[in-house]
């Protein structure tokens, strides 16, 4: 299990070990939070929000070995073009749907 | 010296194809799985709209076992890591070692799978299947398909654990391992996001 016969940018033992610690970490917080229930509801949310993000950042870093060099930046390109297709689509549905259900006064 | 540098030129392009064809592949699955992301992305918008229409059926707070959905949680997340000793291997040329972590990832993502199955057998004996309210609905259309790609990543470790018996590493084999990764790793963020946004939010 050397990393030393491996070139940058594919990784290595200690990135694999550091990435699977974080993503343990990050995973227990919110569960734990949730789970104890000893904090207030925007507390939660927060919590929960934050280590999802860093927890997906994690694993495009770590494992997925995300960065603005390989295929000369076309991999970040295409994710970050797909993120803002999702900001829309997401973003937009819950917006529209939100204002309809207010409209509407349905419940 | 003209046809000499034609020669050199059409030989160092052959060569220059020859590395690039792998990993073209590679990031002709990552725009792959950049569409799959906008599904996914389609399902949580759909799930986000239906999850208060529960139609006075239950709610999430009510079905929800998150000890279960840890568990779960934590097999595909160190699945993640042993693929990705798997990579660290096949750089290595280690095809022995390739298969045993592929072997690895596979138990761990039939624990995983072995949970969902459960949980949905569970909620449909109940009576909580997805006829019965749009949250429902939402929930398994959601759930069930990332349940699905995961059950395909599990096909295709199997049909390399094959492939590496009877062809070893080569140039066919290695961006077919790669793609692997990526889709699995794929996977673990989708799931990211459901245990985050469906199971935890809709526990508080």
């Amino acid at each position: 299990m050397s990393s030393s016969s491996q070139p940058s940018g594919h990784g290595s033992v200690k990135s694999y070990v550091t990435g699977l610690i974080l993503s343990l970490v990050l995973t227990v917080i919110p569960f734990g939070a949730v789970m104890l229930g000893s904090f207030s509801l925007p507390v939660n949310v927060g919590i929960i929000v934050v280590t999802a993000i860093l927890q997906i950042l994690v694993q495009l870093v770590m494992f997925m070995h995300l960065d603005f060099k390989t295929e000369e930046g076309w991999n970040m390109l295409s994710f970050v073009f797909t993120v803002a297709i999702l900001a829309l689509v997401v973003g937009g549905s819950l917006w529209i749907m939100q204002h309809l259900h207010l409209n509407m006064m349905i419940g | 010296m003209a046809t000499e540098t034609l020669h050199h030129d059409a030989h160092a392009d052959e060569h220059e194809h020859h590395h690039d064809a792998g990993a073209t592949k590679v990031f002709g699955f990552w725009v792959y799985l950049m569409s799959d992301l906008v599904i996914f992305g389609s399902l949580f918008a759909t799930y986000a709209v239906l999850m208060r229409g529960t139609a006075g059926g239950p709610t999430g707070a009510d079905i929800f076992e998150l000890p279960l959905i840890l568990f779960g949680t934590f097999a595909l997340l160190i699945s993640s890591f042993t693929f990705g000793m798997g990579v660290l291997a096949m750089n290595a040329n280690r095809v022995g070692q390739v298969k045993m972590w592929l072997v690895v990832t596979f138990l761990l993502g039939l624990c995983f799978l072995g949970m969902e199955v459960y949980e949905f057998h569970h909620l449909i004996h109940e009576g909580y299947g997805p006829d019965r309210s749009g949250f429902l609905s939402a929930f398994f259309t959601l759930v069930g398909t990332h349940g699905l790609h995961v059950t395909f990543g599990m096909i295709w470790i199997l049909v390399m654990l094959v492939q590496l018996s009877t062809k070893g590493l080569n140039d066919k084999t290695r961006p077919r391992i790669l793609c692997l990764s990526l889709f699995w790793h794929f996977l673990d963020i989708v799931w990211i996001c459901v245990f985050s946004f469906v199971y935890l939010m809709g526990v508080l």
